[in-house]
């Protein structure tokens, strides 16, 4: 197990991270105001795939960077409209947004570019890669934690600005408040609805970088599915962060190394699709022991 | 004085077409501490709401300060400087002390919270008041009478001049009631005026100057706390004009068919509910729980049926005890029961009316290949709803789309066709139109006259004298009264015991 | 009058289906129109195209099979109130086992079938009660778990493939079936295998289950309301988890016929995808499960139209992902159309007042 030893590792580790970091952090900030946020996964499709064609026809990473929040910000709103305004059940609703973004994203790659299953016809922008000076020639540290794409920096910050947001400003105050206990928020005139669609379209933009990385910054384009699953580990993620960024920040990371190591486990004897199989059976592990304390600790007395 | 609130023939109709509160006039004077009080249903808790701005109005006026008012949610009222404290604490757990008095109006520095401010603001209100407080903690770690003051102080502090008060003393100890009644007289000379719902005499006596009473959603008049006797209050409250008669013959019970030995039972808030509880049910009688909401009924009923199991204590059927058999196993021994609450214990509103009808029974209805037989089936539920006279285009209507009364037929008539002993009612007619209830009045009766052994627990008096043969009176989770003889008893009288004015001796209530 | 209220709410739901449908072939044909250039020809051959040849129609027929599988499987978990979407793992594992079993073990004709069939059921059966038994004893919820659980399986039903049935010279796919482990052609110049007859067979048998059994009455009471079963006396977690077996066993089943009747070799090297198919039937038929063949065709008739619609034009199948969500949508979002419901209930409630007044009086 020298692998554990390398800096490459740590690094790979920190870059499969990004993405289900973003995911658990919109995840985080959906539950805490009370909201289960099942369509991170589609919103993540749209995004990478608007990202990438907006990129690709504007010449512009900005644009590209915007249109993708743009879509992030529309989806969760459409999610918002459908649950809170017509009382539709948000896990069908989430199950219909990540349908249409699936066949959707198809079509649209398929209309736009004639090739089912990756853009590379279009020259779309890429994140750059940031070395941040002094901290890169420190050894291991530095090849560590340095080179990596811009957005994998952007995903750490945001989880200080989550944190900060949700502890530290009257709007997380607020957000919290409605996820706890509606009846108080009512009592002293909070809008509840308001509320919990400003914390899903926020949850939106961040699951809109989360796909942005995976298009444009992890691979420079776009193909079909790619967010394999990462937006409904995000789910588990969350549950065992408490919602909390500081724990969905360590949740992800588990994650991610769960996921590096199936990937450097590629060149020893054990099957391959043990390997890939290895960090979804590692996150159900997890929630489960997680669901089970928590259920522990709330002395609930019926689970189903 | 001049009045600080006025209500002119407010009235409330709930969808449904249930009457809450009936043209009620009345006046509160600035500076006073009113009591607003009344038996449950009598529509304290509408008026109350409508108070607020959480309910509608269906038709009336409401001044304040002379102004006439048009709430549209709580915010305008507390715009207004109403300010409520509810029976059930509404604050976030997770959350500090300070941050729940500044939820909404939090104290700012740029973007962020000014933590600091909040605090100060809290330490603020709290010594200007005198009602302590801790600022730093959080909610879920602060005691029950902390979080009242709590509650008082979020009023004050977004400037309410008239407090609204719902039952606040029910979660509180002897000792924290005496204090919360300094900090109201305090209030009270600092000009606020104090609104104090509750069905507590001896309290509406010690701390209230007048008071209103509510009776079957009308208002009975307002007085002076010292013109009244608490007898006379309680009559006020308790009691009708019209005597409904029933023709029932006398039982001759000859043995116990129901013992319920000293049961205790403390509830999530630790709050003692039932407190060594013994009464018993005989054979062909319908034995009468009469109680102000809250002093055990729910709790004995829950226990009987098997929802809830008891900390101490025994219940015997039949001289078997059955406190830790299954639900299933004691509806097999002979035991049905109509709940409290139809809709999340009685009956599945997503199915049909043929489905609710028949949740006890399906089993008995398979054929030769042990499928359900929906041909006896079908015949089942017509001849049920034709005898119960269940109101719905068939019995393969969704029963969500039923009144509540017919929904309360439903339930009545599913659980009286089975041949069981014994029968638990719960609230047989709460929220349920005049004709279903004198309907369902009747089949209980009929029940009885079959030789079933009923326990009714009944917050309508009325319905609760006429029917029963011996009743009994539940008070902080005791029996404190026992009527043996029907015939003689008033509302009045029971009205007496529930309020925990009158009390039986010992002896008599060994009987029970 | 409560008459004709009861002829208008069943009125009012089938209207509701309708708009859904019609919104969202609407929306379909607004893109269709926006990126075709033959918006006409592609709308046509998508919704008239599997009419156009007793081919096509037929091909309509056997995509049918494994999505009333599911619709039966995935109505019979959801109703006792579970999000358990494990049925796809179970699918996916029973067309293993079919393909494992009809490529090492020999056994005569009818025979064959039958074991493979039988052991498909029982692995299916198996694999989606790990959700719901998690959620009894732990309470994680079964909607992250059956989802995690089912790329688990894909991946452990590969691995099985790739190590004991791969046939190394024909790229990816496993070796031939052994000539018994097939289901027969039923009519001739179709590929309409005897799995049709076992999907009847089934979808038979899960009617009587939900809607004559004592236990289809108590899984039905449990996901209406659980306070109230638990009241009347039903174990709710033996319940739920038959039903969840049930379902399995339905989904297991399906993914065998699939695989010994529509294919000589294994070649699924992507997970399968249909329990969002699923979920959608059990939008559109959940009362009534008479409907799950209606609906089931519905579905496998706009897949196979959008297939030559986007042979014919250059507007690409997945469209129907759109459509499906698109219905979804509006047919769960209660408030749809309320406002038709709404002044109905209005009208009696005022009645209701008004006699309620005579009496106050």
């Amino acid at each position: 197990m020298d692998i554990l030893l390398k800096s490459e590792f740590w690094f790979a580790v920190i870059r499969s991270t990004t993405p289900v970091l973003f995911a658990t952090l919109a995840a985080n900030l959906a539950s805490k105001s009370g909201v289960i946020n099942i369509a991170i996964e589609g919103t993540m499709l749209i995004a990478a795939l608007v990202g990438v064609i907006a990129s690709a026809f504007t010449n512009s990473l900005l644009l590209g960077l915007f249109f993708g929040l743009l879509s992030g910000v529309l989806v969760t709103l459409a999610l918002s409209y459908f649950s809170l305004k017509l009382k539709s059940n948000i896990i069908i609703t989430a199950i219909a947004i990540n349908l249409a973004a699936t066949g959707g994203t198809v079509f649209a790659l398929y209309t736009i570019t004639g090739d089912k299953s990756v853009s590379a016809v279009l020259k779309s922008a890429v994140f750059p890669t940031v070395n941040i000076p002094i901290i890169r020639d420190i050894p291991f540290i530095g090849s560590t934690l340095s080179g990596h794409n811009l957005l994998t920096y952007v995903a750490l910050i945001s989880v200080a600005v989550i944190y900060i947001l949700l502890y530290k400003t009257p709007l997380g105050t607020r957000i919290r408040a409605v996820g706890e206990s509606e009846a108080a928020a009512e009592s002293v005139g909070i809008n509840i609805n308001k509320t919990k669609t400003i914390a899903l379209v926020l949850s939106g933009m961040l699951s809109a970088l989360g796909g942005m990385f995976l298009s444009m910054g992890y691979l420079s384009m776009f193909t079909a599915g790619m967010t394999s699953g990462r937006g409904f580990v995000a789910l588990a993620t969350d549950a065992m962060s408490g919602s909390n960024p500081i724990g969905g920040l360590l949740s992800s990371l588990i994650y991610g190394f769960s996921d590096s190591l199936a990937n450097y486990l590629q060149n020893t004897a054990v099957p391959l699709q043990f390997i890939q199989a290895f960090p979804y059976v590692f996150i159900v592990i997890m929630f489960t022991v997680f669901s089970y304390v928590n259920k522990r600790k709330n002395k609930v007395e019926d689970n189903i | 004085m001049a009045n600080i609130l006025e209500v002119k023939d407010l009235t409330k109709i709930y969808p449904g077409g249930i009457l809450a509160n009936y043209n009620i006039n009345c006046s509160i004077k600035k500076g006073e501490i009113h009591a607003l009080v009344g038996e449950n249903g009598s529509g304290k808790t509408t008026l109350m709401k409508m108070l607020f701005g959480i309910e509608e109005i269906t038709s009336g006026e409401i001044y304040y300060k002379g102004e006439k008012t048009a709430f549209k949610s709580s915010k305008d009222a507390i715009k207004l400087g109403i300010g409520m404290v509810h029976q059930h604490f509404m604050l976030v757990p997770s959350l500090t002390v300070a941050e729940n008095l500044t939820l909404g109006i939090e104290k700012k520095k740029g973007i962020f919270t000014d933590i600091k401010g909040c605090i100060k603001a809290a330490e603020d209100i709290s010594n200007k008041y005198n009602l302590k407080i801790d600022s730093h903690k959080r909610v879920r770690d602060v005691s029950v009478s902390m979080k009242q003051k709590l509650e008082i102080l979020k009023a004050l502090y977004r400037g309410a001049e008239l407090l609204i008060l719902d039952e606040p003393t029910a979660v509180l100890t002897p000792q924290e009631t005496e204090e919360l009644f300094e900090q109201l007289l305090s209030l009270k000379k600092l000009g606020h005026t104090i609104i104090f719902i509750s069905h507590k005499l001896d309290e509406v006596k010690h701390l209230c100057d007048r008071l209103t009473v509510l009776k079957s959603g009308k208002c009975m008049g307002s007085y002076n706390v010292d013109e009244l006797s608490r007898e006379e209050i309680s009559k006020l409250m308790i009691g009708r004009d019209v005597k409904l008669k029933f023709d029932k013959e006398d039982v001759k019970p000859t043995k116990n068919i129901l013992e319920i030995k000293n049961l205790t039972y403390t509830d999530k808030f630790n709050i003692k509910k039932l407190d060594n509880l013994s009464f018993n049910l005989k054979n062909g009688e319908v034995l009468g729980i009469a109680g102000i909401e809250g002093n055990g009924q729910s709790e004995v009923v829950s226990i009987i049926t098997g929802l809830i199991n008891a900390e101490f204590g025994e219940v015997l059927f039949k001289n078997q005890d059955i406190s830790k058999i299954s639900i299933d196993k004691r509806r097999k021994l002979g035991i049905s029961h109509v709940p409290e609450d139809r809709m999340m214990h009685g009956c599945a509103e997503g199915l049909t009316v043929s489905d609710n009808l028949i949740s006890n029974v399906y089993k008995q209805f398979t054929n030769k290949v042990k499928l359900l037989d929906f041909n006896r089936i079908n015949d089942y539920c017509l001849k049920l709803v034709k005898k119960y006279d269940i109101r719905c285009s068939s019995p393969k209507q969704t029963i969500k789309g039923l009144s509540g009364g017919n929904i309360q037929k439903a339930v009545v008539a599913r659980e009286f066709s089975v041949d069981t002993e014994v029968i638990i009612i719960n609230q047989p007619t709460r929220g349920v139109d005049v004709g279903a209830m004198e309907f369902i009045n009747d089949k209980i009766l009929n029940m009885r006259r079959l030789g079933r052994s009923i326990l009714l627990v009944s917050a309508n008096l009325t319905e609760l004298i006429g029917l029963s043969d011996r009743i009994i009176v539940l008070n902080k989770g005791k029996v404190v009264g026992h009527i043996k003889d029907i015939k003689k008893v008033t509302e009045e009288e029971l009205g007496l015991y529930m309020l925990g004015i009158k009390r039986d001796i010992e002896d008599q209530l060994k009987e029970a | 009058m409560l008459k004709s209220a009861w002829n208008k709410l069943d009125y009012y739901s089938l209207v509701r289906v309708t708009v859904a449908v019609l919104c969202a072939f609407a929306l379909a044909s607004c893109i269709i129109f926006i990126f075709s250039n033959t918006p006409v020809a592609a709308i046509s051959k998508l919704l008239l195209g599997p009419l156009q040849s007793k081919r096509n129609f037929f091909v309509v027929i056997q995509t049918m099979i494994p999505l009333i599988f599911t619709g039966l499987a995935i109505n019979i978990m959801f109703k006792s109130g579970l999000f358990n979407i494990a049925a796809d793992g179970s699918f996916y594992i029973g067309a293993v086992i079919a393909a494992f079993i009809g490529i090492k073990i020999q056994l005569p004709n009818i025979i064959h079938q039958i074991v493979i069939i039988f052991v498909a059921a029982l692995i299916g059966g198996l694999i989606t009660s790990i959700p719901a038994i998690i959620r009894e004893k732990t309470g994680a919820h079964e909607f992250v778990t059956s989802m995690m659980l089912n790329a688990v399986f894909f991946f452990m039903g590969i691995y099985v493939v790739n190590t004991y049935l791969l046939d190394k010279t024909a790229g990816y796919a496993s070796v031939r079936f052994n000539e018994t482990a097939s289901l027969g052609n039923m009519i001739n110049g179709t590929q309409i295998h005897y799995g049709f007859l076992i999907m009847i067979i089934v979808l038979i048998v899960i009617y009587v289950v939900i809607e004559k059994t004592k236990l289809g009455y108590e899984i039905k009471l449990v996901g209406s309301n659980k306070n109230f079963a638990r009241y009347s006396g039903i174990k709710i977690g033996r319940t739920i988890i038959v039903s969840q077996l049930i379902g399995g066993i339905v989904a297991g089943i399906g993914g065998a016929v699939e695989m010994i009747g529509m294919y000589k070799r294994f070649t699924w090297n992507s997970p399968v995808t249909y329990v969002w198919d699923g979920i959608l039937i059990y939008l559109l038929a959940s009362s009534k499960p008479i409907f799950i063949p209606l609906a089931a065709f519905f579905i496998s008739y706009i897949r196979v139209g959008a297939d030559i619609m986007s042979r014919a034009t250059h507007v690409d199948n997945s469209i129907v992902a759109i459509i499906q969500a698109v219905i979804i949508l509006l047919v769960s979002a209660e408030r749809f159309m309320y406002n038709l419901k709404k002044k109905k209930e209005e009208k009696q409630a005022l009645l209701a007042q008004q006699s309620i007044e005579m009496t106050a009086n």
